[in-house]
């Protein structure tokens, strides 16, 4: 099997209506599973027409979130990150 | 307290006779989105596009959607490992062939096993599955469930009586997009006797968020 990709959700600060919650900005994670594509709601929110996005579910260790405050760095947070919010990490 | 005291009233100390602080009339002005609900809803019903009553019918149809949907889908998968590995793989179509609508919502179910816990929350909302579960808890859309239990999932499970030991995994699922998410917490031990109904009456609303277990019978 391959590797889960490795992402990293881009440390954007754009104003407006965006769903890439801010504690997970400039965190690295991998891809859990891609869920295909949905409207983007930075555009839907205004009414605007919306382009089709690829959504994925990215998966972060406790311990790349909070560090030494996580309780358990080894348990998992997951959420749901459109494509435009993420860059892929290569393998070094 | 409740009590008789006929001799003085109780407005004074704001509770009624029965002993439960009085909800003031809503006599202050109308907000502005209570205004433009008002406003929309009576354009909708003076133009033709809906009736009043099928507005009725609809929020009453809302209203009837209760965590025993949910339930029915966590007994199934308990008893029928077929239907809970397509519920795994394709929550949305797995609760289609139960004859639940999903309508909008795209489900996402995660198992809770002797190794690993799943928990809920929308930390940027209040993104929550209604038609399996009807309307969320009112903690579920708080800002302290919804930044605490991203950052510290333990200490808020075991709030709720929750103590996890350290050789489970957390799972912690921000719903943030278009998915929703039903958590199948285990079955309890010593329900091999039980029907499906009677499996789902084990299963509350706070199992499927994740802050709670499936009761034992």
């Amino acid at each position: 099997m391959a590797q889960p990709q490795k992402v990293r959700v881009k440390n954007w600060h754009p104003p407006g209506h965006v769903r890439a919650p801010m504690y997970l900005r400039g965190k690295t994670g991998e891809i859990e599973r891609e869920l295909g594509p949905f409207g983007n709601p930075e555009e839907l929110a205004y009414g605007h027409k919306a382009s089709r996005r690829r959504l994925l579910r990215v998966r972060f260790t406790m311990g790349e979130l909070w560090g030494a405050e996580a309780e358990n760095p080894a348990d998992i947070l997951e959420a749901e990150i459109y494509e435009h919010w993420l860059e892929p990490i290569n393998a070094s | 307290m409740p009590h008789d005291h006929p001799d003085h009233s109780h407005d004074a100390d704001g509770l009624s006779p029965s002993g439960h602080p009085y909800r003031p009339d809503q006599d202050h002005k109308l907000t502005r989105w209570q205004a433009m609900e008002i406003a929309m809803r009576e354009l909708l019903v003076e133009k033709g596009i809906v009736t009043a009553a099928e507005i009725t019918a609809t929020v009453e149809q809302m209203d009837r959607r209760s965590p025993a949907d949910g339930a029915k889908v966590v007994a199934r998968a308990w008893i029928d490992p077929d239907f809970k590995a397509r519920l795994l793989e394709n929550g949305t179509e797995a609760i289609r062939e139960m004859g639940i609508e999903p309508g909008v919502l795209k489900l996402i179910a995660v198992e809770n096993t002797p190794d690993v816990h799943n928990v809920v929350v929308c930390t940027l909302c209040s993104c929550y599955p209604r038609n399996l579960l009807g309307l969320p808890p009112d903690w579920y859309k708080q800002r302290a469930y919804r930044s605490r239990v991203v950052k510290t999932p333990r200490k808020v499970l075991a709030e709720f009586g929750l103590e996890l030991p350290e050789k489970v995994q957390v799972r912690v699922h921000d719903s943030t997009a278009d998915m929703r998410y039903l958590v199948v917490p285990g079955r309890p031990e010593g329900t091999d006797g039980l029907d499906e109904a009677a499996l789902a009456g084990l299963v509350s609303r706070d199992a499927m968020i994740g802050v709670a277990t499936a009761r034992h019978p």
